[in-house]
């Protein structure tokens, strides 16, 4: 394929990714303005983002066009310690409730 | 063949492995510089998540959402151009990928101003790193911290994007140290992704 033809196919494929980058980024101002609880608007809000996240990761950063195993390693390695940070949260709802400290 | 060829042959196969991944070793230090912060913004962001939750009286301060949709908007066009700089670069368009980089060292320039003057509007209203006239004094800190230090990364941004666009212009960069710097540009995009609604939009007056 031509250098010129590779790059507008290029720059296409682009675009709907951006495109679609916008679309998500205004649907997160859509549920801010849902009346429902806070948590119902954070886990909405969170899957978008990791869409959104995940777009720009394959696509911007072009992670989908590397080798496999080192696809493999970004999200395995990534994954694994952001799931790592989500022990506290059962104590951020002791400081809410007053709930005393474990012995 | 005597023993010291063998060690000598074992020794020359060990230099000749190639890099890591089969990736260039600029891009996946960059890669592995990403995961890192990747780690530091998922840190401040749990905290920050952490205290929210455990205050009863966290403040709700904005009200409008123009400036932050903007600010969105901005960044998200300027990965748009980041990829157009590296398209160019890659297809020898030395002065498209100059011109597409520096368009957006300026968006750059502009969502940090409109940031700046978000700030300015908050610290005008009373709003500091410890107190904030709405609720706890840990609403400042955690918003300060957060946005300062995506901040930080926009400006680092823009001063690489400057400084790497001129330097390619005059044929000591190429298309690799563009597509380098793209891979930065792209993830302080993907943060911004994460901070606006989980620092802005859970933040908003009803």
């Amino acid at each position: 394929m031509p250098t010129a033809e590779r790059k507008s196919d290029g720059i296409k494929n682009d675009l709907v990714v951006y495109v679609c980058l916008l679309a998500l980024a205004g649907l997160q101002f859509v549920i801010a303005y849902q009346h429902i609880d806070a948590s119902h608007m954070f886990l909405r809000m969170l899957a978008v983002a990791i869409v959104e996240a995940g777009l720009a990761v394959m696509f911007f950063m072009h992670l989908w066009t590397e080798k496999r195993g080192f696809v493999l390693f970004v999200l395995i390695f990534t994954i694994f310690v952001l799931l790592g940070m989500q022990f506290g949260w059962t104590d951020s709802f002791r400081m809410v409730s007053g709930a005393p400290f474990s012995k | 063949m005597s023993e010291a060829d063998f060690s000598m042959e074992a020794h020359t196969t060990d230099l000749t492995v190639g890099p890591v991944f089969s990736i260039p070793t600029k891009k996946l230090a960059m890669w592995l510089f990403i995961i890192g912060d990747t780690m530091t913004f998922a840190a401040c962001l749990v905290a920050y998540g952490f205290v929210r939750n455990g205050t009863s009286d966290w403040p709700r301060p904005f009200h409008s959402i123009t400036n932050v949709a903007l600010m969105t908007f901005i960044l998200l066009t300027s990965s748009l151009t980041m990829l157009l700089a590296l398209q160019s670069a890659r297809a020898g368009d030395k002065a498209g990928a100059f011109r597409w980089t520096m368009i957006t060292a300026v968006a750059g320039i502009l969502f940090a101003l409109l940031h700046v003057r978000e700030w300015m509007g908050l610290i005008h209203q009373g709003m500091t790193l410890f107190k904030n006239p709405w609720g706890t004094g840990l609403f400042g800190a955690s918003f300060f911290s957060i946005t300062g230090l995506h901040l930080t990364h926009v400006t680092c941004g823009v001063i690489a994007l400057i400084v790497v666009g001129v330097r390619y212009r005059g044929g000591r960069y190429n298309a690799d140290d563009i597509e380098v710097l793209g891979l930065y540009w792209h993830f302080v995009d993907l943060v911004w992704m994460f901070v606006v609604p989980f620092v802005y939009l859970l933040n908003l007056a009803h």
